[in-house]
């Protein structure tokens, strides 16, 4: 039995350490097309402090560790590259503070938005916070680690910029916090003070997010889905424009694909609308279907197809049913939403080339100040052919991202080396001199953002 | 291709005019309506084919059997006056698309029941009303090879109904079944209205749901306990196909002790639910449909309703949601039938 096992049931007890290759395997597998990569153990501590004597122990033997939140990011970011120890952080899951008047709530990063959810809605009904488009097993570390953006990214933009204070352990083991929960005021504000930014997106490359302030918006009674459709892709941005100009929705999503047939080739522009009174619905719909799309409605090339249903998640995930198997993974890009029409198009012709019919999807962040544009490959999983096609699409796109001026959202390992090769010298200098001042033994997540 | 049997000396003759005068979504003296029926007798066009809002209605008020509606909608694709923007008709075309591989053909002894493209409600038709049938088109991810094509009547697309209809025809045919009972009218109609209007060949009978319920109910007279609700029923347009089926809705009624709730938009002045209006380029439309769907809960409210029973899956998902915030509880009328003989309702 190795030391680091010994020293790993010492700090979390026998039930929460292992180095037993049945649970290890489930550890070296992600969801999307990535190979199997071994840790050689798992941990799941319940408390930071518990966390910090794994870092420290982690540091001092020069040990790799891999943060895991719900592992739900199909790129493999959260596999062990160079083995060592899975941290998965689940059992850190409290819910810490709600305030309600000024609308934030502290948690532990390794809960997941499906808790958060279930209990906002529990206990604070008239609260909400932007959940992402992914099972609600997602963790709130984990989904900030990725930069990741839900449900409310058109007002408030990404979930990272929700961030009202956080708490990190560093690769040394020792905890920092940041906001104004650093200088004893409570969790209310990331802002005024001198800007970090070192943790947010960096794939737990830097530190652990072990506490997270998030800010919390208005949920209102009613909320419904309503639908757009337009057949010219060219439609789109200026109908998200259009749309955007209001202020009204929650959510604004853009979607096509080959299968169901009455996707194909049509462009579905899905509107969250919510409020708290039927008179407050009806008024959005006037202003959106009525003023705002009329243009499209008499002229004939758009039109209202459902309105009031109930929201429904994105069904970006069915189309992992699209082929025997149930696999899929996604390349996602930060892109400004004038690139729709181009990301549609060379996005289908991509799937065409790999027999995959095509899925995409794009997610307006901001007042159209950019989008999440997906493309979602179905594979599956017991046809390595089809795996290997679907592999081959996603590095085609990764490339078309780069070559549209785009950036590549939560990159696999592919992807960020085509980030970094194309990065300002500068920028990439910095990063470089960061990662090895916070974590000089390079223990954290390897191979992930590594500038070599 | 297939031809509409449409006799133009009926419209000549006819001293009514009914199926544009009566129609609820357009305001037409007789002289006007005999003028306009007769143009589009002749080949021309009329502002009818862009006022229409495809509720079927006037199917039923033609007192020829003179297939009014469906020549309107075969003028709207003649004159290019969709009442639909065009992503919408392409979407709607390309739903009826099968895309999951073949059907299993089985065959069926004795009396199907056709679910169409409704195979997830096969939990409507389980128990004791149900329990001779057959199913047919239980699969979801089959059940386009069973799709009647009507909808796209409200497409102004009779194009597509007869270039695919006889495939659908066919598969059904395949399981060598002689009787289905239609779950849906709109089925119902496609087989029994518009196919004999357009010389389609049906070989098998086809039986309305609702004449089958109340038959199967007098069987099981003994163990019905009347209800004793109020209840409205939301006519759907396809119901304008098969008038001499309508009056089912009453005699079960009675049959499981239901009263009818007494309402303006009953009968032959039912009110459309609304779904096909919603997204029709004509100015408003959107309004109109918020407008239309209003009045007809009003109605139901004011008339004192306490359920409102649909046969069309369509219409219970246009309406379910709204007539259920006004506490009126939605049900298909299957559903009431098995809540009167002692099951619970799916």
């Amino acid at each position: 039995m190795s030391s680091i096992y010994q020293a790993l049931v010492k700090i979390v007890g026998a039930d929460y350490a292992s180095d037993r290759k049945e649970e290890l395997f489930t550890y070296s597998k992600d969801l999307g097309t990535s190979e199997p990569l071994w840790p050689e153990y798992v941990v799941a501590p319940k408390t930071t402090e518990e966390l910090q004597e794994i870092v420290r122990l982690a540091n001092e033997k020069k040990v790799a560790i891999v943060p895991l939140g719900g592992g739900m990011t199909l790129a493999g970011l959260a596999l062990p590259q160079q083995g060592g120890i899975t941290i998965d952080l689940k059992r850190m899951d409290r819910i810490i503070e709600v305030n309600e008047q000024s609308r934030y709530m502290v948690v532990e990063a390794g809960i997941s938005h499906g808790k958060i959810t279930s209990y906002l809605h529990k206990h604070h009904p008239n609260l909400m916070h932007s959940e992402p488009g992914a099972p609600p097993a997602a963790t709130v570390g984990g989904n900030l680690a990725i930069h990741g953006q839900g449900d409310l990214a058109h007002p408030y933009g990404f979930n990272s910029d929700m961030v009202n204070g956080l708490e990190v352990v560093l690769p040394t083991g020792e905890i920092a916090r940041f906001g104004s929960c650093a200088v004893g005021s409570g969790w209310f504000t990331m802002h005024p003070l001198p800007d970090i930014g070192l943790f947010l997106g960096w794939n737990g490359t830097t530190g652990i997010i072990t506490k997270v302030s998030m800010k919390l918006y208005p949920n209102k009674k009613i909320r419904e889905n309503n639908l757009f459709v337009v057949e010219k892709e060219e439609f789109v941005p200026d109908v998200l424009f259009e749309i955007s100009h209001l202020g009204m929705a929650e959510d604004l999503i853009a979607t096509s694909s080959e299968i169901p047939p009455m996707m194909n080739r049509l462009h579905y522009v899905s509107i969250m609308i919510s409020g708290d009174s039927e008179e407050e619905m009806e008024f959005k719909r006037h202003l959106t279907f009525d003023v705002q799309l009329s243009k499209y409605i008499r002229s004939g090339v758009g039109g209202i197809a459902s309105v009031s249903q109930e929201r429904s998640r994105p069904q970006v995930s069915k189309s992992s049913d699209w082929k025997k198997g149930g696999g899929f993974e996604y390349v996602g890009a930060i892109v400004p939403v004038t690139s729709y029409p181009e990301c549609y198009r060379r996005g289908a012709e991509i799937s065409g080339r790999h027999d995959i019919p095509y899925t995409v999807l794009g997610r307006v962040i901001g007042s159209c100040h950019s989008m999440m544009f997906s493309w979602s490959y179905a594979f599956n999983r017991a046809d390595d052919l089809t795996v290997k096609h679907a592999r081959d699409a996603l590095h085609e796109t990764d490339e078309l991202v780069m070559e549209i001026n785009g950036t590549i959202w939560k990159p696999a390992i592919f992807g960020q080396k085509l980030m970094m090769d194309r990065m300002d010298p500068g920028a990439l200098r910095l990063m470089k001199e960061v990662k090895k001042l916070l974590d000089p033994n390079g223990i954290m997540n390897p191979g992930n953002w590594e500038v070599i | 291709m297939y031809e509409l049997k449409f006799d133009p000396d009926l419209c000549l003759a006819c001293d009514s005019n009914a199926c544009l005068v009566k129609c609820q979504h357009m305001d037409i003296d007789q002289e006007t309506a005999r003028t306009e029926i007769l143009k589009l007798c002749d080949g021309e066009s009329s502002f009818v084919l862009q006022d229409c809002v495809t509720c079927y209605a006037c199917e039923e008020y033609c007192p020829n059997g003179n297939h009014p509606f469906y020549l309107i909608v075969q003028k709207q694709e003649e004159f290019n006056l969709l009442p639909l923007p065009d992503p919408l008709v392409k979407s709607g075309i390309q739903v009826g698309i099968p895309f999951r591989g073949e059907p299993e053909i089985q065959e069926i002894t004795g009396t199907a029941l056709n679910m169409g493209v409704f195979s997830q409600l096969a939990s409507r038709v389980e128990g004791r009303l149900f329990e001779n049938l057959t199913i047919m088109s239980g699969d979801s991810r089959k059940m386009f090879h069973y799709f009647c094509q009507l909808m796209y009547l409200h497409y102004g697309k009779t194009s597509v109904i007869n270039e695919r209809l006889d495939k659908i025809i066919q598969t059904i045919a395949a399981h060598k079944v002689k009787e289905v009972v239609h779950f849906h009218d709109e089925c119902f109609g496609t087989y029994t209205s518009y196919a004999p209007a357009f010389g389609i060949e049906v070989p098998f009978k086809s039986i309305h749901l609702f004449e089958y319920l109340y038959n199967k109910l007098l069987e099981l007279r003994d163990d019905i306990k009347p209800l004793g609700y109020k209840v409205a029923y939301q006519r759907p347009c396809s119901s304008r196909l098969s008038p001499d089926k309508h009056p089912f809705v009453a005699k079960i009624f009675d049959l499981i002790g239901v009263e009818a709730a007494d309402r303006e938009y009953v009968d032959e002045n039912a009110m459309c639910c609304g779904a096909t209006i919603l997204g029709q380029k004509k100015e408003g439309s959107r309004k109109y449909c918020a407008e239309i769907q209003k009045k007809n809960i009003d109605d139901m409210k004011k008339a004192g309703a306490q359920i409102c029973v649909f046969n069309c899956p369509a219409c219970m998902q246009t309406l379910g949601m709204p007539v259920s915030k006004q506490g009126i509880m939605p049900l298909f009328l299957s559903d009431l039938c098995r809540l009167a003989i002692g099951e619970n309702a799916a």
